[in-house]
């Protein structure tokens, strides 16, 4: 071994360049490129003018914003859930080639795996911040509209994170898409019939506790209990909806609620990437 | 400057890399040859840190790869099949990298793309380029940084005539400032031209890393081809 030779280092490595190792830049730098890519495939684009004309024709069919408002909620847990995971579980498989060429420049795979993250999901936010956002403040600027636009936000960062979850627990992209469907229709549909079903199992015992705390066992349930609080509908959903009033109205009930939905942020996030770490590409 | 030590990898059931015991030094120039599926591109991969090893050590200048990436600086990597976002342009992808790396105390290298004349489609996205043109811009790329280590995984495959001597002669260029040169390639007379040392894998096992020199003069031939036919055939 000629191990002379091996101590006679290339300058570069005496003397470590600090800028390499700053990660955040690096994260930021990859952020970027992955939201010139999305603009480029323009569905992003498609989504924000869907969700403006949906937007749009609500508040003007109806002449409550009220009534516009709660329409639109419906439509908007349905679809941007679904629009998030997909098109972040597609996009995430279609980066393999992307992620392949960084990987082979010095950039940890955390920061390559986040930037995407941040990329992706900042561009969905945009579109959605642009397409309900701007008509709900338009026609309705109040702490309602503030409810939904934040509301929607976060959603959307959870699912994006649970899209990310689905494409590393799989190779094969068919199977990937399969979960990330699998994970929508539980949240979007499956969980409401589960919790409704025994709700009327269970009828005869007080469960309105049980309720609330089931609520946070699903994002999108949690998002439509904030904003049908904000619609004061509540009240017509008698003594659980007084209830839900007495617990999501009281600051605490927002802060743990919030708490709630950053931990689905996080948690799959991070489950995601230490799966990506020893990834094989 | 490049150890590696026991280093073990499976692909669920298959065992690609059994073992690897091998050191590089600089001014190497390694021809790593083997059949198809002996473990060449996961061997290259696990160096990179694109394929993680069940077990082993893998050393860069007596560091462990791992997950602190700063080590790729060092590397210059041209794959097999190299693979770019679709929607991308060549000149993009140039400035990307450029942008990425930040490079403070880089060298740039831009030989190679003024050899292949890349500036004159720098407007064209990468979907729309042949696979050879492919293989100019992975090349390209490889070499821009101008690192210590080279790793070429069959880099003349695909490449017309012209352009694979213009690439053949950057290598030879480039091993004069003491580099590491580690490539993989099926065809001998290329590494003929351009290996000092051998390294020959079969079934994921290391069968020998000697010097081209030594291995001609022990199977007695005069050509690295035939000299590693005659090893392919004693192993059958």
């Amino acid at each position: 071994m000629k191990t002379a030779v091996a101590t006679i280092e290339h300058p570069r490595t005496e003397a470590p360049n600090p800028d390499i190792a700053r990660s955040p830049l690096h994260m930021l730098k990859i952020a970027k490129y992955v939201v010139y890519d999305i603009l480029r495939n323009r569905f992003v684009l498609a989504y924000l003018l869907f969700l403006l004309v949906v937007s749009m024709s609500f508040f003007n069919l109806e002449n409550d914003p009220v009534k516009g408002m709660i329409s639109l909620l419906n439509i908007i847990l349905i679809v941007l859930p679904l629009v998030s995971i997909v098109f972040a579980t597609i996009h995430l498989y279609n980066s393999y080639e992307f992620m392949e060429l960084l990987l082979a420049q010095p950039l940890r795979r955390s920061d390559i795996f986040l930037g995407e993250y941040l990329g992706l999901a900042s561009s969905l936010c945009i579109a959605f911040c642009v397409g309900v956002g701007i008509p709900v403040f338009v026609f309705d600027g109040s702490m309602r509209g503030i409810t939904l636009v934040v509301g929607g936000v976060l959603l959307t960062l959870i699912f994006v994170s649970l899209a990310f979850l689905s494409a590393v627990l799989s190779r094969d992209k068919a199977r990937g898409i399969g979960i990330a469907l699998l994970l929508w229709f539980f949240c979007a549909i499956l969980y409401d019939g589960i919790v409704l079903m025994s709700m009327f199992a269970f009828s005869d015992y007080p469960l309105e506790k049980a309720v609330i705390g089931l609520a946070f066992l699903n994002p999108i349930d949690l998002t439509r209990i904030a904003m049908l609080l904000q619609l004061d509908v509540a009240a017509l959903m008698g003594y659980t909806g007084a209830l839900f009033q007495h617990f999501f109205g009281s600051i605490w009930g927002v802060g743990l609620s919030l708490t709630a939905m950053f931990a689905w942020i996080a948690g799959p996030l991070w489950v995601a990437a230490r799966i990506f770490r020893r990834k094989d590409i | 400057m490049l150890q590696l030590q026991q280093v073990n990898k499976t692909f669920g059931k298959l065992e690609v890399l059994k073992g690897i015991d091998v050191c590089f030094e600089r001014g190497q120039s390694v021809a790593i040859i083997g059949p198809n599926g002996s473990g060449k591109t996961t061997l290259i991969k696990s160096i990179l840190g694109m394929v993680v090893p069940e077990s082993g050590v893998i050393l860069f200048q007596q560091q462990p790869v791992g997950d602190d990436a700063r080590y790729r600086r060092d590397i210059g990597y041209m794959p097999q099949i190299g693979r770019y976002p679709d929607n991308m342009q060549i000149g993009q992808l140039f400035d990307m990298m450029r942008d990425l790396r930040n490079g403070a105390g880089e060298r740039i290298d831009e030989e190679l793309i003024e050899a292949y004349r890349l500036p004159d489609i720098f407007h064209k996205s990468m979907r729309t380029l042949s696979g050879g043109t492919r293989q100019k811009v992975s090349a390209a790329l490889a070499f821009l940084f101008s690192p210590p280590v080279m790793i070429l995984d069959e880099p003349t495959a695909g490449l017309d005539p012209l352009s694979a001597e213009i690439l053949k002669s950057k290598i030879q260029q480039e091993k004069q400032r003491n580099k590491l040169f580690l490539i993989t390639s099926h065809i001998m007379s290329d590494l003929e031209e351009l290996a000092t040392d051998v390294v020959y894998l079969v079934e994921g096992r290391l069968e020998f890393f000697k010097p081209l020199e030594t291995l001609k003069a022990e199977t007695g031939e005069e050509k690295l081809g035939k000299a590693i036919a005659k090893l392919m055939a004693g192993n059958n």
